[in-house]
Parts: C-alpha cells; sequence; structure tokens
C-alpha cells in the first residue's frame, strides 16, 4: 500500500483527505467519530466572533438534485456558519486536537471585516494548539447580507487586508477559501496570495436554486412557502471546481501556491483529479453528509492503489502532474484527427449514438435493418457525443496516423499546428 | 370434508382451506411507487427502441418508462393505452420474456431485462384505479358495427371503434365477457377479477352495448346475414372454441377431458376447496394451457402432476419461463413421448406413453414405452375453430385474412385466435383487433 502521508503548508495529516467545514465539523463528537473512520483532516465548522451565535431557519436547510435511481448528485443549503457558542467550539476544538495530535484540524472563521475583530478571535484559536486557521470568504448566504463570507471574497482588495491582518496578529498557517460566485477566480487567488496567505482552498458553495416546488410556486428548499437561494455543492460542482484549480495552478501570479481541492470530491479518483490539478490534498463535505464518514475508506485504498500502480511513492508526486497539460484553447493541435469507432462485440445496439449523432450532430452513424450501427468517417468531426451517450462505453476515438487523408476533410494529417497560425485566423500570425 | 393429498381419485378439499389463498395469490405482485422508480431508471431510452418492435402492438415502451420515472404514470398508462386498450392485462399475461424483455438491450449488456411488464402495470393500476377512462369519443358516425366475441380482439376492436364514433354492439356467447381473459387465463396471473374490472372500465368510453349469452349461428340468436342486414360491418372475434382430441381408444372413459374446460371452470369456481382435483393428474401438451393447468392441479393438491410433451422442451410453444414456473411448482416434465393408450375400468387408471424420436417424416414412435398412474387426465393439445359461418373461407383450420383483417366476405373483418394470423397470445389478439377496426373506419368512412 502505497503512502498516502501528506504534509500540506508544514500541516501533517495520515492522508490527504480532510473533512471541509460545514456539519460533519460542527462538534465535537462528529469530529472524533471522523477521525475515527480514517479522515486525514478536519477544518472545523466555521466559527464567528464572541456574542450570541447566528441562528438557522428552523424549517428544510436542504435541496438537492438527483440521478438515476435518486443518487444525489447536488446539495443546496442555506445554512449559516457554527450556531452553537464559540467558547464551546474553542473548548472541543482543544481537546480533540489533544487527543489526535497525528491529525490535522484546522479552525474557519469568519468574523466582522475590522482588524479588532480579526485580531480578537485569532488570539482564542491559538489557545486551542490547532495547526492552523482557515478564512472563509465564501458562504454565499445569510452571512454575505451581513458584509462577511461572498461579501468579501468578491473584493480583491477585501482579500488581501484580512488576510493581511491575520498572519499580522497570528503565527498559525493561514488557508484563505475563495467563493466560486466570481467571473476570474484568479484575482481573488491573487489578492490571498498579495495579502501573505500560505495556501488558498477552494471552492466554497455555488449560489444556485435547486428546484421549485410546482403546487407551492416557490423556490425549494421552503420556508414558509418562500424560498432563498443557497450554496451548491456536490458531484454536480466538481467540473467547475476542477476548473477554477487549475486557473490558479497555472497563473503566473499564483503558480506554486498551495491549493487545497474543494468541491463534489466523492471518490478517490476525484480527489486525485484534484491534485493532478495542483491541489496538495482535498477537503470533502456532501459525500460524507451523503454517506457517512466511512466514505473515506474507498477513498484510502483507491488512492494507494492508484498510487502503486503508477509507482508513485508519496501524493507529492501526483500533486500539478496534469497542470503543464492544461492549456488555451488556441494551443490545441488542430492536426490531431481522430474518429469514433464502434466496437461491435460490445454493442448492445440502444441506438443512443445514432439518435444523438443524427439529431444532434453530424449524420455520422449509420443503422442499419438489423440494427448495426457503424461510424460513417467521412462525416465524423470526432465530437465525441456518441462516446458520451453510449451506456456500455464500447465507442472508442481512434487517431488516424500522420500522413494519412481524413477523407471527411480530404487533408492529409500534418505536423502539430494550432489556430494561431490557422488561415481562418484573421489575426494569425503567418509562419512565412 | 377429510381429504389430503393422498386421497384417491378425483376429490376436492385436499388442502388446508389457507392454502388455497396463498396459492392462488398474483403471481407477480405489483411493484410499489420506489420499485418502479428504480426499475424505470434502468431503461436507456433506446432509439428506435427493438422492445417496442417486439410488442404486437407497438407499445412505445422507453416513452412511458420516462413517464414513470418523472413522476407521470397516468401520462405512462395513455401512452399504452393508445396502442393497447387491454394494456393492464397484457402486462399480466404477456410472455415478456419472449416479447419486450426479450429484446430489451439490457439482455445484451447483462442478462437482465428492464422490467416492462410490471412497469406497465404499474402505469395502467395506476390510471385505472382511478376509474376515469381516458378516451373520449370522436363525434358520432351513424355507422355500426357487430362484434362477435368478447375476447381481448373483440373487446379491442370494439374500443377503437366507439372512440371512431361508430355505434358497437358486442355480441358474446358467454354470459360475461372477457373471453380467455375470464375463462382461459390462468387465475394467479389476474386475481380479484381483473378480467371483468378491465372490461367495465374500457366501456366506460360509451357506444358499446353488450349482447351476452348470444351465439352466432345459433337458433334464435342470429347469423352472420342477420348482422350484415341490421350492422355496417362484422367483426369476428370468436377464438377457438373446439378442442383437439387424442384419438385414442378410451378417450372417453371418466377422468379425462379438455384442460380448457377444467380451467373455465376452475376460474369461475367460487370456492376453489371445493374444486375436485386428482391425485395423479397426467397434462398432455407443450403450450401455456398445459402449463397452466399442470400448475394450478398442483396449486389445487394433487400429489403428481406430470406434464407430457411428443418433442423436446426446446420446442415447447410454452417458453421457457412458464417451464421454469412449472417446474418450480413440483411439476414433472416428461418430454419426446406421445400417448398410445388409455387404461381403466369406467374411469382413466393409467396413461400408456411411447418415447418419440425425429424420423425422416417427422416425428415416429419408439418401441420404448412406460405408463404414468393417473385419476385425471388433461387434454392441452391445441384449440380448434368452433363452427363459423359457412361464407367465410378458412385456410389450415382458421379463418382467412389479410394484413388488415379483412375476410373473404365483404364487410366482415376478422381478428384474434380464430384467425390463421392468431398467434394464441393476448396481445395479439389486441393488436389484430384494433388494426381491423382503423381499417373498417377507413372503408366505412371512405368507401
Ligand atoms: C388456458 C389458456 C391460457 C392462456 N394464457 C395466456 C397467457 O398467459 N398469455 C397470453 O398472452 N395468452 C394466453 N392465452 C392465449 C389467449 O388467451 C388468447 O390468445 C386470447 O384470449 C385470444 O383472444 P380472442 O379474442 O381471439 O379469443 P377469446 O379470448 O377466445 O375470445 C373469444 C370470445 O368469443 C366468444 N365466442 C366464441 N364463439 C362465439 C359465437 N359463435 N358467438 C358469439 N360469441 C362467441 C367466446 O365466448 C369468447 O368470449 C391462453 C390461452 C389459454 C386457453
Ligand atoms: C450544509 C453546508 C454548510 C456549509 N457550511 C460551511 C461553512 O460554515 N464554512 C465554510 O467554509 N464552508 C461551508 N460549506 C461549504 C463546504 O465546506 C464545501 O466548500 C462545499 O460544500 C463544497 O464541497 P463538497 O462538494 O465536497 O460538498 C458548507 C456546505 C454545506 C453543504
Ligand atoms: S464523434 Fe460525433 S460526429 Fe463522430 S460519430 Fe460520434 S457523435 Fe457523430
Amino acid at each position: 500500500m502505497a503512502d498516502l502521508r501528506s504534509e500540506f503548508i508544514g500541516i501533517k495529516s495520515p492522508n490527504p483527505f480532510w473533512l471541509a467545514s460545514a456539519p460533519p465539523t460542527d462538534k465535537e463528537y462528529n469530529v472524533r467519530r471522523a477521525f475515527e473512520a480514517g479522515w486525514g483532516g478536519v477544518v472545523w465548522k466555521t466559527l464567528g466572533s464572541e456574542g450570541p451565535p447566528v441562528v438557522n431557519v428552523n424549517g428544510p436547510r436542504y435541496g438537492a438534485i438527483y440521478g438515476a435511481d435518486r443518487r444525489l448528485l447536488g446539495l443546496n443549503n442555506i445554512e449559516l456558519i457554527t450556531d452553537r457558542p464559540l467558547e464551546v467550539n474553542l473548548r472541543e476544538i482543544k481537546s480533540v486536537k489533544r487527543d489526535y495530535p497525528d491529525r490535522a484540524l484546522i479552525v474557519s472563521l469568519m468574523v466582522p471585516c475590522d482588524e479588532d475583530s480579526w485580531k480578537a478571535i485569532l488570539a482564542r484559536v491559538e489557545e486551542t494548539e490547532a495547526d492552523g486557521v482557515e478564512l472563509n470568504f465564501g458562504c454565499p448566504h445569510g452571512m454575505a447580507e451581513r458584509g462577511m463570507g461572498s461579501a468579501v471574497g468578491q473584493v480583491p482588495e477585501y482579500i488581501e487586508m484580512v488576510t493581511r491582518w491575520v498572519k499580522q496578529h497570528s503565527r498559525m498557517p493561514c488557508i484563505v477559501k475563495l467563493t466560486p460566485n466570481i467571473s476570474d477566480i484568479r484575482g481573488p487567488a491573487r489578492a490571498a496570495k498579495a495579502g501573505g496567505a500560505d495556501a488558498v482552498s477552494l471552492i466554497n458553495t455555488i449560489n444556485s436554486i435547486t428546484s421549485v416546488d410546482l403546487d407551492d410556486f416557490a423556490p425549494e428548499p421552503t420556508i414558509d412557502g418562500k424560498g432563498t437561494h443557497g450554496g451548491y455543492c456536490g458531484p454536480a460542482v466538481k467540473p467547475i471546481a476542477l476548473n477554477m484549480v487549475a486557473e490558479i495552478a497555472r497563473d503566473r501570479d499564483t503558480a506554486g501556491l498551495p491549493i487545497s481541492g474543494i468541491g463534489g470530491v466523492t471518490t478517490w479518483r476525484d480527489a486525485a483529479e484534484f491534485m493532478t490539478l495542483g491541489a496538495g490534498n482535498v477537503q470533502v463535505c456532501t459525500a460524507a453528509m451523503t454517506y457517512g464518514f466511512k466514505v473515506v475508506q474507498e477513498m484510502i485504498s483507491g488512492l494507494s492503489e492508484y498510487m502503486d500502480r503508477k509507482g508513485f511513492t508519496n501524493t507529492s508526486e501526483l500533486v500539478g502532474r496534469a497542470v503543464p497539460n492544461v492549456t488555451d484553447w488556441q494551443y490545441l493541435n488542430l492536426n490531431y484527427v481522430t474518429k469514433a469507432e464502434i466496437v461491435q462485440e460490445d454493442c448492445i445496439k440502444c441506438g443512443r449514438c445514432f439518435a444523438a449523432c443524427e439529431d444532434t450532430s453530424h449524420q455520422a452513424i449509420a443503422m442499419s435493418e438489423d440494427r448495426v450501427f457503424t461510424v460513417k468517417d467521412e462525416e465524423c468531426v470526432a465530437c465525441n457525443l456518441c462516446v458520451e451517450v453510449c451506456p456500455v462505453e464500447c465507442i472508442e476515438m481512434k487517431q488516424m496516423a500522420k500522413g494519412s487523408v481524413d477523407p471527411r476533410t480530404g487533408e492529409t494529417v500534418g505536423d502539430y499546428a494550432n489556430w494561431t497560425t490557422h488561415p481562418n485566423n484573421p489575426s494569425a500570425t503567418a509562419a512565412e | 370434508m377429510s381429504h389430503s393429498q393422498l386421497t384417491e381419485g378425483i376429490v376436492p378439499g385436499r388442502l388446508d382451506p389457507e392454502r388455497y389463498c396463498t396459492n392462488f395469490a398474483d403471481v407477480a405482485p405489483p411493484l410499489g411507487a420506489q420499485e418502479a422508480r428504480i426499475a424505470a431508471d434502468r431503461c436507456y431510452f433506446c432509439h428506435d427502441a427493438p422492445c417496442m418492435e417486439a410488442c404486437p402492438t407497438s407499445i412505445d415502451v422507453p416513452l412511458f418508462i420516462r413517464q414513470i420515472s418523472t413522476g407521470t404514470p397516468e401520462a405512462a398508462a395513455r401512452t399504452i393505452f393508445e396502442q393497447n386498450i387491454l394494456g393492464g392485462m397484457c402486462a399480466r399475461v404477456c410472455p415478456t420474456e419472449t416479447l419486450c424483455e426479450g429484446a430489451c438491450v439490457r439482455m445484451d449488456s447483462e442478462g437482465e431485462p428492464v422490467e416492462i411488464g410490471a412497469l406497465q402495470r404499474f402505469a395502467t393500476d395506476t390510471l385505472m384505479a382511478k376509474q376515469d377512462h381516458p378516451f373520449t369519443r370522436a363525434p358520432r358516425t351513424g355507422k355500426s358495427v357487430a362484434v362477435v366475441g368478447a375476447g381481448p380482439a373483440g373487446l379491442a376492436a370494439a374500443h377503437r371503434l366507439a372512440m371512431l364514433g361508430h355505434e358497437v354492439t358486442l355480441y358474446d356467447a358467454h354470459d360475461k365477457p372477457g373471453g380467455l381473459n375470464e375463462y382461459g387465463i390462468a387465475s394467479y396471473k389476474a386475481p380479484g377479477g381483473f378480467a371483468q374490472a378491465e372490461v367495465a372500465w374500457l366501456v366506460q368510453i360509451g357506444g358499446i352495448t353488450a349482447v351476452e349469452n348470444w351465439q352466432l349461428d345459433r337458433k334464435g340468436d342470429g347469423d352472420l346475414a342477420d348482422l350484415l342486414a341490421d350492422h355496417d360491418a362484422v367483426f369476428l372475434g370468436m377464438g377457438l372454441s373446439g378442442v383437439n382430441a387424442l384419438h385414442l381408444e378410451g378417450e372417453d372413459k371418466d377422468g379425462i377431458r379438455p384442460a380448457t374446460d377444467f380451467i373455465a371452470e376452475l376460474r369461475q369456481a367460487s370456492d376453489l376447496a371445493s374444486l375436485p382435483i386428482g391425485r395423479d393428474v397426467v397434462v398432455i401438451g407443450g403450450g401455456m394451457t398445459a402449463v397452466d393447468a399442470a400448475v394450478q392441479s398442483k396449486l389445487l393438491g394433487a400429489l403428481n402432476v406430470s406434464l407430457v410433451y411428443r418433442r423436446s422442451r426446446g420446442e415447447m410453444p410454452a417458453s421457457l419461463h412458464e417451464q421454469e414456473h412449472a417446474l418450480t411448482h413440483g411439476v414433472t416434465i416428461i418430454e419426446n413421448a406421445a400417448p398410445i393408450a388409455i387404461h381403466g375400468n369406467g374411469a382413466v387408471r393409467e396413461v400408456e406413453f411411447a418415447y418419440t424420436r425425429k424420423g425422416p417424416d417427422g416425428l415416429e414412435m419408439t418401441d420404448a414405452t412406460f405408463r404414468l398412474p393417473a385419476d385425471q387426465v388433461f387434454k392441452a393439445i391445441g384449440q380448434t375453430l368452433g363452427d363459423t359461418p359457412a361464407k367465410v373461407e378458412v385456410a389450415g383450420g382458421k379463418i382467412k385474412v389479410d394484413g388488415v383483417g379483412r375476410t373473404s366476405v365483404e364487410r366482415v373483418w376478422a381478428g384474434g385466435d380464430c384467425t390463421h394470423a392468431g398467434e394464441d397470445l393476448t396481445v395479439t389478439a389486441v393488436a389484430q383487433g384494433r388494426d381491423a377496426a382503423q381499417d373498417i373506419h377507413h372503408v366505412l368512412m371512405e368507401g
């Protein structure tokens, strides 16, 4: 079994799987059980300032969307930060950390946007001997309206300012958690770095309405006939999170800034994908909320098996491995020509590739009387739609050899050439 | 009555009274909402779906399953009923393993089809429970059609004709409508009086006048000429009312009867415990009727039930699924054997069989013989057309029809088991009744 020990901004944990700041980490009882189940670390549910805690709604706070067999694909919530008193949380954090010195324990914070508030809470957190803090600049609902959470996270200047205060008033490692509710994630990441953040974590949840009650005509979850946008997370957000992680990893200004990857991590494979795109570790919320703490066991066994297969001995060998292969569209090789090919022995003749290609793509699949489906190379643009809709994965993309002629275009497959030099590009830098 | 399974002869009450209830309960209990949702999720929504092709009534299976999965089972039922107004009965009795489910692409990928039959039942039960008939009649055409036989073919034809705006008179020789749905189908396939409930629901369309205890060509009832005089068109859906004989000496001994008679009696019995059944039952034949007679004999408490078929199991008209059903109920299936003699004094005691083999001119008897003890014998070697109006051309023992059900006589159509196009399947009878109705409509309206 590969060694999964992980070190993230100097914080050690037995594996790179942390629980994200959320209900699973809202109290000692949960966190102890999470550690017993094998989680490498936790980010404690976000703490607010001293004083009366926030209150949550007393009706439903989650909405969801589902795939086949009611598999939960996306979850949305209108929950706020912890609604338990600060002292209780701090006492519990201290007690847990004392008993689990080998696990990472990070404290998530969200206090009003003034230096004194931050200074005050940091001193209290330090006493717990937690391993670090995460600044919650992400929550899209409830707290934003009070000038916190994503209200800060959407303004790079604020991020930089608050991060700087935190680094000034504390010796603890500082992770800045970013909101995805912004058009370009690189701005907030650069600001966090400029403020002295040791790392960024992302994504927090995405503004969303998951569904509408068609009898009451109100968004769900519905509270007394009304609903509000909530934060979206779970498997459905992974593609968005992956892109944002990659954007930061390959940005000249932020390259090398440690990243804790969050958003839809459900299996070892998701975790590995985040790590190859530059995440040093991952955080998980929805998967644990859907299936319980035990899911980490599959993540641990799956990642070790994969690392063994690849001959990696340390998770750091995985981190960022795919980053050099993330590029901009204009650098993609236009002379990479493939054709779909249906493996007839495996085909179950459902005809979904035919419907997809015939109705919505390039009419490149032929269907015979007896339901044999074949690709017409002279029509196939290699879009991959048939591959995606095939329920049994019997369609492959076959690359055409250099020098062969693409029957669709009549052109010979040549060497690497991209859009920047393409004759159709008005601003092509002709290689004359 | 103190009879047990060991009692010799044909006697009632072999089992504890409660056993009859459990033995004849729904063989495939309905899916609950949760089960239906999970089952529906397995459908791939195939293009030009093979299941739809395999359904004799061409129900749009992927569409109705998608409608179930989006929480609209009544819309699903409508999709079904548009093609097959007896979709409820078909969901219960169709040998789906050889029809839609046999064609399901999941058979290729994992050997387990989408449960189309069960899902069809879920949808149709949901809508029928509302007692709300989903169709309305087109403006009246002023034409009237006689439908002879209220089995699946006649019911489907009558419903479609009424829906198209014609007036229908539905004649049947029995005192209850439904045909073999009422008198033939195994009782555990459609328990709870479903056949009658379905007919009652179906005729809610309106425009159908039922005439019971009316037999074509029977004195006092009427003949084809009378019907043609009173109506613009006639549809014959009379099924098969005769049975093939064994042509053996002693065939008339006590204890020997057609399986269909036994089943009809069973279907109409109000108290199954009072229905006499043999201790050693022998069923001769290899189709659905043979299997149903054998299984239901077992369920009534017969000790030994043997089903003897003259060819191999692979050639049996009963599907593999049906055969397994018989085997799991303790029926012994003996293949490649044909009856050669019936022994007994007054009542049957034994049936003697010879093993068969394939010869150059078809099946031939070998010298190897054996005897089976029997106090009751059911003949299930095929049914035949009963009396048919003389002018209607018959081919191969069945009424000759063209692709849309037209017979040799002008203004007379036919469909279902009584035609050479019938396949001894409820669903085929429905398809032919419906298609003939469409053609009748076409002819009546356009000349
Ligand atoms: C025991 C048994 C089990 C079966 N099980 C199945 C099964 O599980 N699944 C399946 O798909 N199929 C099964 N079948 C076959 C199926 O029942 C028939 O294919 C189907 O009922 C044929 O429909 P039909 O309308 O053509 O004829 P029928 O159902 O036979 O209806 C004919 C109607 O015409 C009436 N009639 C007859 N003669 C006259 C007359 N002279 N005048 C007036 N009315 C008349 C009869 O009273 C009857 O109501 C089974 C058949 C039998 C015998
Ligand atoms: C109910 C709920 C409450 C959450 N509360 C917080 C919070 O207090 N602080 C925070 O930083 N993130 C919070 N999050 C966001 C998660 O930590 C995480 O960033 C997000 O759910 C994406 O990860 P996932 O797809 O694994 O769930 C919350 C998420 C959920 C579902
Ligand atoms: S890759 Fe696209 S164009 Fe080619 S066959 Fe598949 S769906 Fe059609």
